[in-house]
Parts: C-alpha cells; sequence; structure tokens
C-alpha cells in the first residue's frame, strides 16, 4: 500500500497526510469528527485556537493556487500558527536549484510542517521521505496523483447531508484520468463504505484499469447518475478540450454536462458537489451550480475545518487539548 | 603468460562441453581444452574445482558514459563492474554525448578501450546524425572505422520515410540495425506501464501499443527491405509474439530482452522507487511470462543489462523528473542464475543467451570456449550467494532496484585475453 508506513508515526498515528489510500477507517472518522469540532472556530467572534502556537508552517506551491493556499492558510492562522508562504514556480526550480534543496534551505529556516502542491504526482511523497523527522508534510496536490485534503472537506461534506455514508451510491463525472482529487476521492469513498462508486466519462478521460480501484464505469451520463445520492463534477481543464482527447468544450457539455435534465435520473435527494472552480457551461449548468442540490460553497467553508483537523492531528494534537489550553 | 584452469567444470552451450575438463590458456589464446598441448607448461594454475567455467559473458547494450557522461561513470569504473561479474564483450548503444555519428568518437571509444584493456567494447554507429531521426548517418564510414552496427538508441525516427530509407541504405552496406521499438507519440511523457499501477499513482503512462505499433511499422519495412534487424530491449508479450510471428514468416530478425524485464513488473514501484523507472517501462506480470517464454520458445535469443549508471542526483527527484535506468551490470549473472534457482529457466538457457547467442547477433567469434578463441573466461562459484546492497557496488550508478535481494552465484575469476582482469580473492 502506497505511503501507508510512511504517513504513520510508530504509533500509528497521523504523521504525514499524503493520500487517502491506505489509512484506517477509524483515522478518517476522526478526521472528519475532529473537523466537526473546529467548524465553530470561524463562527466565535475570535476565530483562534491556541493549538499550534509557535509552531512555523510553510506553504510551498510549486504550481499556482488560490483557493487551497487560502484556506491552508485560514486553517494555519485559526490554529494560531505562524504561516509562510511560497509561491516557488517550477520554472525557478528549473532554473538550478533541486527540490531538495530547496527543501533543505527551507528547514534551516525551523519550520515544523510543509503544505506541498506540485506539478509531478509522488512529489509529496518524495519531499517527506526527504525531510528532517520532526517535520509533517501535507499533500495539498501532486500532479494526477492526490489531493487527499480536498477529498476529506468532500467527504465531510457528503456527511453532513447524509449522516452516514454506508448505502450511498456516489458517480464522480469528467476528467477522472488526470484528477488527483477524483483518485484521493475514490479510496476515502471505499474506505469509509459507500455502496458504490462510479466513474462517469468519455473512454479518452478514464484511466486504465481504473476498476481495479473498486469503481464502476459509465461512458452514458444518463446511465451513470441513475438513482445516485452524490455527484460530484471534476473541472475540466481548458487544455484537455482541444487535442486527441476531446473534440470541444460543446460536445462535451452535451454529453457530461451536469443539467436539470440529467439531474433527474438521480435520487430527488441528491447532492451536487464540485472542487472548483467551475466551468459554467462545460461540465455544469449555472441553473445547477446555483440550484438547490448544490452544496459547492459549502465545500469551500468546509475546507478550512478540514485543514485545521489535518494540521492539528499531523502535530500530535486535537480539538480537546485546546478546551484544556482555555 | 600461460595459464592453466583446472579441475572446473567447463559449461558451454554452444560448445556442446558440459564436463570436467582442464582448459589451457598461452598468450591470450585458448590453445587447449582437455588435452594438455605437446610440451605446455603453465605459469599459474587456478583451481576451478566444483566450479563452472563458462565463456566470456557478451553484453548487448550497456552505457559506459563515455564519452560525456563521466560525472556519471566511466570506462574504467564500469568495465570493472563488468568483470566482476564475468562480462568481458559489451555493445555500447549510440546515445553518448556526443552521439557516435562521427568517426572521431569511434576512435575516441576505441582509443578509452585500449586504456582500460578489460574488456571488447562493439560500439554502435548512430543511424541518423544526432539521432535525430532526419539524415541518414555515414554509416558506412562508420562502419569501416570499427561500429558494429547501426541504431537509434532511445531517440524516435518519427518519420516512416526515413525509416525505410535508413534500412535499405544500411541493407546496402550490409549492417544490422539495432532498433528500440517505441512510438514517440504513443509514449510522449510517459514513465511507466499504462495500467493499475499508473492510474493507482497518477504517473503519465506509456501504454503496450507504443511497442507495437512501433514495432509494426519497422517489420513491415525489414519485410520490404529483407535488413538484418534487432529489436532490442522488447518490454510486452504482445511485442514477443509479433517478432515469433516474423520469425516464422522467414524474417532475419531477432530480439532481446533487458534483464530488469524478466524480474520486476510494475508492482515494484509501488512506492514511486525512481529506481524502477525504467525504458522501456516494467509491464505487468503477465508481460513478464511471455519474455521468460519468448526466451524458452528461442525467440528472444539474448538477456542484456540494459545497464545506465546514474549520479545520485539523477534518481533524487519526484519519479517523472528523475531519468530512467538501473545500474544492472554487476548483477545480470547473478539475475539469470535467480531465474534458474527459481525454475523459470534452465541454466543452457540462462547462460546461452549470455555468451553464444548475443555474440551470433553481433557477428562477433565470441562466447564460446574453443581452441584457438581469445581467452575471454568467467569462472563462477554456483555455490556461494550475495545479497545486493547499493553501497558496495563496483559500478559508479548506485541506482539498483535489486536492493535486499539475495542473488546466486558468484564470479571468482574472469580473464579477458588470457589476464586475469577480475579475482575475488
Amino acid at each position: 500500500m502506497i505511503g501507508n508506513n510512511i504517513q504513520l508515526d510508530k504509533n500509528g498515528n497521523l504523521k504525514h497526510f499524503l493520500t487517502t489510500e491506505g489509512l484506517s477507517l477509524s483515522l478518517l472518522q476522526s478526521i472528519l469528527d475532529h473537523a466537526e469540532s473546529f467548524s465553530s472556530v470561524g463562527e466565535r467572534a475570535v476565530k483562534k485556537v491556541p493549538l499550534l502556537r509557535g509552531k512555523t508552517i510553510a506553504n510551498l506551491f510549486f504550481e499556482p493556487s488560490t483557493r487551497t493556499r487560502t484556506t491552508f492558510e485560514l486553517a494555519a492562522k485559526r490554529l494560531s500558527a505562524d504561516i509562510l508562504n511560497l509561491n516557488i514556480s517550477t520554472s525557478a526550480t528549473h532554473k538550478g536549484e533541486t527540490l531538495s534543496d530547496t527543501l533543505h534551505t527551507l528547514e534551516a529556516m525551523h519550520c515544523d510542517m510543509f503544505v506541498v502542491r506540485h506539478a509531478n504526482s509522488g512529489a509529496a511523497h518524495y519531499i517527506a521521505t526527504q525531510v528532517a523527522p520532526h517535520i509533517s508534510v501535507i499533500n495539498a496536490g501532486d500532479g494526477c496523483h492526490a489531493h487527499p485534503t480536498q477529498a476529506m472537506l468532500d467527504m465531510f461534506t457528503i456527511r453532513k447531508h447524509k449522516q452516514s455514508l454506508r448505502n450511498l451510491r456516489v458517480a464522480i463525472v469528467g476528467d477522472i484520468l488526470h484528477s488527483r482529487v477524483a483518485r484521493s476521492e475514490i479510496h476515502a469513498l471505499g474506505i469509509l463504505g459507500v455502496l458504490e462508486t462510479r466513474v462517469v466519462g468519455p473512454h479518452t478521460l478514464i484511466p486504465k484499469d481504473v476498476e481495479n480501484l473498486g469503481v464502476q464505469v459509465f461512458h452514458d451520463m444518463d446511465e451513470g447518475l441513475h438513482g445516485v445520492d452524490v455527484v460530484i463534477m471534476l473541472r475540466l481543464q481548458t487544455e484537455r478540450m482541444s487535442g486527441a482527447l476531446l473534440p470541444s468544450a460543446y460536445e462535451y457539455f452535451q454529453r457530461y454536462g451536469l443539467t436539470r435534465k440529467r439531474l433527474a435520473q438521480a435520487k430527488p435527494d441528491v447532492i451536487v458537489m464540485h472542487p472548483g472552480p467551475i466551468n459554467r457551461g462545460v461540465e455544469i449548468a449555472s441553473d445547477v451550480a446555483d440550484g438547490e442540490h448544490s452544496v459547492i460553497l459549502q465545500q469551500v467553508s468546509h475546507g478550512i475545518a478540514i485543514r485545521m483537523a489535518i494540521m492539528a492531528m499531523t502535530m500530535g494534537r486535537s480539538p480537546e487539548d485546546s478546551e484544556d489550553s482555555r | 603468460m600461460r595459464i592453466t584452469i583446472e579441475h572446473g567444470c567447463l559449461f558451454d552451450p554452444a560448445g556442446q562441453l558440459d564436463g570436467q575438463h582442464d582448459l589451457y590458456i598461452a598468450d591470450g589464446t585458448i590453445v587447449g581444452i582437455k588435452h594438455r598441448p605437446d610440451g605446455f607448461t603453465s605459469d599459474l594454475q587456478i583451481d576451478a574445482k566444483g566450479k563452472l567455467v563458462l565463456p566470456g559473458l557478451v553484453d548487448l547494450c550497456a552505457r559506459l558514459r563515455e564519452p560525456g557522461q563521466v560525472h556519471k561513470a566511466t570506462f574504467q569504473s564500469e568495465c570493472r563492474a563488468a568483470n566482476s561479474s564475468g562480462i568481458t564483450s559489451i555493445c555500447c548503444p549510440p546515445d553518448t554525448q556526443p552521439v557516435i555519428d562521427s568517426t572521431a568518437v569511434v576512435d575516441l571509444i576505441h582509443q578509452r578501450t585500449r586504456d582500460t584493456k578489460r574488456a571488447n567494447i562493439y560500439p554502435l554507429a548512430a543511424l541518423t546524425v544526432g539521432l535525430q531521426g532526419q539524415q541518414l548517418s555515414e554509416m558506412d564510414t562508420l562502419q569501416r572505422s570499427g561500429c558494429i552496427g547501426v541504431g537509434n538508441a532511445l531517440a524516435p525516427i518519427a518519420s516512416a520515410e526515413v525509416l525505410r530509407r535508413a534500412f535499405e541504405y544500411a541493407h546496402s552496406c550490409g549492417l544490422t540495425v539495432f532498433l528500440f521499438a517505441e512510438d514517440h507519440a504513443l509514449r510522449k511523457q510517459g514513465g511507466v506501464h499504462e495500467g493499475a499501477i499508473s492510474t493507482r499513482l497518477g504517473l503519465p503512462a506509456i501504454p503496450e501499443a507504443a511497442e507495437t505499433v512501433a514495432l509494426s511499422r519497422a517489420l513491415l519495412f525489414v519485410e520490404q527491405t529483407q535488413v538484418k534487424t534487432h529489436f532490442c530491449r522488447l518490454s510486452s508479450a504482445r511485442g514477443v509474439r509479433m517478432i515469433a510471428m516474423a520469425q516464422e514468416q522467414g524474417l532475419p530478425v531477432s530480439a532481446d530482452v533487458a534483464v530488469c524485464n524478466l524480474h520486476l513488473t510494475e508492482m515494484d514501484i509501488a512506492d514511486y522507487n525512481s529506481n524502477c523507472h525504467l525504458q522501456p517501462p516494467l509491464r505487468n506480470e503477465r508481460d513478464r511470462q511471455g519474455l521468460l517464454k519468448g526466451i524458452k520458445q528461442g525467440v528472444i535469443t539474448a538477456v542484456c543489462s540494459d545497464h545506465q549508471p546514474h549520479d545520485a542526483d539523477a534518481k533524487a527527484a519526484p519519479f517523472s523528473q528523475t531519468e530512467a535506468g538501473a545500474s544492472t551490470i554487476e548483477h545480470l549473472l547473478p539475475l539469470m542464475l535467480h531465474l534458474v534457482k527459481r525454475k523459470e529457466l534452465t541454466l543452457e538457457q540462462a547462460i546461452g543467451v549470455l555468451t553464444s547467442q548475443p555474440a551470433a547477433i553481433l557477428g562477433i567469434d565470441k562466447g564460446t570456449l574453443a581452441v584457438g578463441r581469445a581467452a575471454d573466461i568467467c569462472i563462477l562459484d554456483m555455490e556461494l550467494s550475495a545479497i545486493v546492497d547499493a553501497a558496495t557496488l563496483l559500478s559508479a550508478g548506485k541506482n539498483t532496484p535489486f536492493k535486499g535481494w539475495e542473488l546466486p552465484g558468484q564470479v571468482t575469476h574472469t580473464l579477458y585475453n588470457g589476464a586475469i582482469v577480475f579475482n575475488q580473492d
């Protein structure tokens, strides 16, 4: 199992958070439970708990991001940590400094945690093998491999609406091939014990042997949505809309765009999710994105609580510790 | 120097030698087998009791990194590593820096070979200038200066027209083409087999079709031009079946496989192990079985190390950013013996693909034990075994994917032209 040993310390506690794959049900549940405790912090007058006071967290973004980076930043601030934002474009590292050199420079600044986003699959894993033993690494998205905090905030959102995840049918729609979100969700949904996970998309965007991850493949949107409790739409990157993968955004929307009519195939209480940013009229119709089934904006606010939970846990702290320290 | 190798069990599948005989060497040449030549007295006796005496091994593909990449390895370091595994003949692909497309580079390689005095080095000439896949190289001139064949290393020849003309021209020169079949457009930025592992790890993938599409195009041109073609480093079971069919049709084609692909599969990449980042990629267990079957059926007649020593930095990065290739030259023989031990191949098969059969592909008089031949000899103790430790590799490249494997067999002596170039003691 990838990452299984490296993610946990010798007592089985979370040390790094690199992938949802191979983690235990109880660990995922405690992440969700901790996030539940933290979600009230944002509603207080003083939006802070002192759990990570004195800790320094470096946001290492080798790939541009606004949404993910800012929620990590907010999460760190609400835990009273000091945060360092570094946008290291890949071109800068191409100019000479190797990734290892960059890391060792930052280690010399006495950071306690690296939040990493990188264009290459496996980058967070690689970094976790390179850093000093006291440093925790959180994967904020590596290539097409994993985006585990996004997956967990989606699980959190589903649990808010559906109570239990058992007996649910979940459809993930779109560019599965390039999606790190989809991979992390597939593993998390499997561990949390959903009835069925489906992936829906054209053959060109479904990776080979994806069934091995425990999903059902659908190439027809209506069939794929039939009877589902949750629809997760994936963003279609503009560069996929030309070339050999797809003929056009227009045709993609005709076949796989989520419209009200299509959504009628799902259960009446279906929820519609999207990791954002959304392409209106490409993967989702505006009236669905803004409609009564959509929980897209809730996902964003849940992102802060989930990231607080994961950051605290990798540093060996839990929400109860903050109750004690008050 | 006159040497007697005493009491050893001579093993040479090609010469059909298999039994305990003494072997006599004088002035770098084998002068007697079984029967001591009249008046022969030896300066040195090597006691090979209980050991196998094999022809020096022939490796069809190893990078010695000279010229151009001495920060990775040198002739001296890599030939020494090769000798420790009984290798005395090495064929080098043309992707040196600069590439082997001028006689100056060939001369340099010959000079380094003479300086090193550890192995016969057979350079392949670039099929196209700069391996760019556009302009034909001066293959005849390069052949005259000592290149043993032509190839385009790992570089693609995108144009079917250029490939056809290169085949035609090589045929006119009587040259064998050494082709690595991989379609560039299908490979793209890929680094691993397209399958369960690429999907799980989200790594850019190389479909099996990258090999089979390139093979089918090349085989059609072989049929048309009748150029003798050796397909280097097959990776898929389907690729093996295509070569088998071509051979049944009577086409002049042969094939080899890299030793890693006989032992490892995509599963070994599991935690982004960059030492398993190889080109061709490790494919699945079905492919591994298909490659072994190819050897058993005589479709694949050689196994090469595909040795690619790297500096530590080349492998210290996220998987896709690392350089492909493994340091394998000193484990080529033990890895083949491992297959024998696991009963996946017979000893005859395992030794045949490392000696007379690759020599036949190159058209050289090496790889057999016979009176009158150069005394390139490997003495092997089958009772010993060793655990692979990257730190103690003789090769300058420590990038082995076999860390911690216990491999059978230990070479105790290697002789090159009658000189002892490796002695375990």
